[in-house]
């Protein structure tokens, strides 16, 4: 039987004798890793962009493993909270460890999402097929934010409190039912324990659950698709007399091995940033935040992580608040309309025109500088250059129906190329 | 045994696809419904516990120790109340700005009616305010010096937001070009006697009010 059973490519199946056999005859797993790792082909052209889709991975496995160790000596509760952290940081053996890793971790995995998001931008890796994949990927990068936002809270100190209070009375700019959502999201007059109860509950619990199945969906979306690559072009259409794409190759070992390289250049950054500067200076951990909350003394200036100050910035920018609101809602689900308002018939940027390159250009420029606007105190100059960046920031989004279409484009090559 | 033996020896019965649809789709509305009124208890449980209404109890505040000027900051339902001792020559000023406020009458600002007046007030020398601002929250500092080294010549005294800078006059009305939306919002509040204060005094009269 065994030598009967070759697989559809030829191969011969995995030899159905043994423990291993009597599994596989009960769970595909030989099946399913020849079909999803060593059969899958990924185009043989990718450049350094690539490594931040398995370096996410890795982050977020990094994130559950010290969450779970986290969870375990930190203890809910608006006495205890703030206190349970000093705990961890101080006597819990290696304890500074797992929660520098953490707090660091959650850093550096905002980092590489943003680079994976820009690489999809550079290469126009959101444009069809994979309209759906992005998306998918939205979907994480906005469960992400919500994680994000909710760990923060937790050490309890006054930069977690004020930061709840702020996020959380954005519900409350939702004409109409503004201010009792407000309540029942805080479930008390203020933010207070029973809120501090729920964020926990939500942050070790639900939010990682969603992120763990969108990401398992990102990943079967990817791998229905396959990837795109620097030069945007399908490697599907071009195919050897066995079905496999010439610009393909097997994603193990060849892309395997590349990104153990990627997690070896990663975990040394981050342990850099976890032995030498664990708070980046209060980029990662801020000071306010080393002082417990304190609903009577906000800090000044009150600043969010620095991977949400883009938005934040636009918020403060408008003299509006609902407008204000609802212009910093766009600004983070602008991303998620981009296979829909790209109308260029190529995707790689190597062959669109200047006309795109500049819009990107101004993109990342003016994501960059609101980036910085963000974590300034609310004073002049700083709101006029919101005001003023926002602009571009916009425009390079909403415009993209127009200039996307009257740019000019290059022909692109029929086979994936090198630039070193 | 035998009627379940019976049915199945008999020839599969004609299969009506009308009825079939209608059994799904009813099947289907009852689970969605089901789902829905199961879901009501745990979307209620997040509204605040009967202890969090219990201390959001009315608060009795003394004011005969609290002199001209001067401010305290009590707590009530978790939010600071800024009560203010307004000085005469501060509630003569108070109408000289109001082409500079957003909502100098209070029109679309949360206040008991009784409030809902120039000094925002149930007497002109106490000011009560929630000391939230209607921005996002941030506790709005005291700048009561009239021209404020920080806040310019014109400044008359009143309050500072440090999160996104909005500013408030000395009866927690908004300045124009202030982020916040309206004016500082006046809890219900009652005095019983000349000094003594009673804050969330009248809450479900207001509710309505608000």
């Amino acid at each position: 039987m065994a030598h009967q059973a070759a697989g559809k490519h030829g191969y011969p199946a995995a030899a159905r004798v043994g423990l291993w056999g009597w599994i596989n005859q009960r769970l595909p797993i030989d099946a399913f890793l020849r079909s999803q790792v060593v059969e899958y082909y990924a185009p043989k052209n990718f450049n350094i962009w690539y490594f931040f889709g398995s370096l996410a991975l890795l982050a977020l496995v990094m994130q559950l493993v010290t969450g779970i160790f986290l969870t375990m000596f930190y203890k809910v509760g608006a006495a205890t909270s703030f206190d349970s952290v000093e705990f961890i940081m101080r006597e819990v053996p290696y304890g500074w460890l797992i929660r520098y890793l953490h707090s660091a971790g959650a850093s550096a995995f905002f980092l590489v999402v943003y680079l994976h998001m820009y690489r999809g931008m550079l290469y126009g890796s959101y444009k069809a097929p994979r309209e759906l994949l992005w998306l998918l990927g939205m979907f994480i990068y906005l469960a992400l934010v919500a994680e994000g936002f909710l760990g923060y809270v937790l050490p309890w100190g006054n930069m977690s409190f004020w930061a709840a209070t702020v996020i959380v009375n954005l519900f409350g700019t939702i004409p109409g039912i503004g201010p009792g959502l407000v309540e029942w999201i805080r479930g008390d007059y203020g933010i207070a324990d029973a809120t501090l109860n729920r964020f926990f509950s939500l942050h070790v619990v639900a939010v990682p659950l969603v992120l763990l199945l969108l990401v398992a969906l990102h990943l079967v979306a990817l791998h229905e698709v396959g990837s795109n690559n620097p030069d945007g072009i399908e490697i599907k259409e071009k195919k050897d007399a066995k079905g496999r794409p010439l610009d393909g190759i097997p994603f193990h070992p060849y892309y395997t091995v590349k990104d153990i390289v990627g997690v070896c250049v990663f975990l040394t950054l981050l342990a850099i940033v976890v032995f030498f500067v664990p708070t980046f200076g209060d980029l990662f951990l801020e000071k306010a935040n080393f002082e417990p909350a304190n609903p009577l003394s906000t800090p000044d200036p009150i600043s969010p992580s620095w991977y949400f100050t883009p938005y934040y910035a636009i918020l403060r920018a408008v003299p509006d608040q609902r407008i204000g609101a609802l212009l910093m809602l766009i600004a983070v689900l602008s991303f998620s309309f981009l296979p829909w308002l790209d109308r260029s018939p190529v995707k790689s940027m190597r062959y669109r025109g200047w006309i795109s390159k500049t819009f990107l250009g101004l993109f990342t420029i003016s994501f960059l500088v609101l980036m910085y606007l963000g974590m300034r105190p609310a004073q002049e100059p700083y709101v006029t250059m919101a005001r003023i960046f926002a602009v571009p920031y916009f425009a390079s989004f909403w415009l993209m129906p127009f200039y996307s279409r009257i740019d000019a484009v290059e022909p692109v090559p029929e086979r994936v190329t090198f630039h070193g | 045994m035998s009627e379940i033996g019976a049915i199945a020896d008999h020839q599969q019965p004609e299969i009506d696809p009308s009825r079939r649809k209608f059994l799904t789709v009813a099947t289907g509305a009852t689970a969605a419904v089901g789902v829905v009124l199961a879901a009501v208890p745990f979307v209620a449980s997040w509204a605040p516990s009967e202890r969090a209404r219990a201390l959001g109890a009315p608060l009795e505040v003394d004011l005969s120790k609290l002199q001209v000027g001067q401010m305290i900051t009590p707590i009530w339902r978790l939010s600071p109340i800024y009560i203010v001792r307004r000085d005469p020559g501060t509630i003569d000023l108070l109408p000289k700005h109001d082409n500079e406020l957003r909502d100098p009458k209070s029109e679309h600002s949360i206040q008991p009616p009784y409030a809902r007046n120039e000094m925002r007030a149930r007497r002109a020398d106490v000011l009560v305010l929630i000391g939230i601002c209607t921005h996002l929250g941030c506790l709005p500092r005291q700048f009561f010096d009239a021209g404020d080294p920080v806040l310019g010549a014109n400044w008359p005294g009143g309050f500072l937001c440090p999160c996104h800078g909005s500013r408030f006059d000395l009866a927690g009305r908004v300045f124009n070009g202030s982020p916040a939306p309206t004016n500082l919002s006046v809890p219900p509040y009652d005095f019983r006697g000349q000094d003594t204060l009673i804050i969330g005094s009248e809450d479900v009269a207001t509710k309505g009010a608000a």
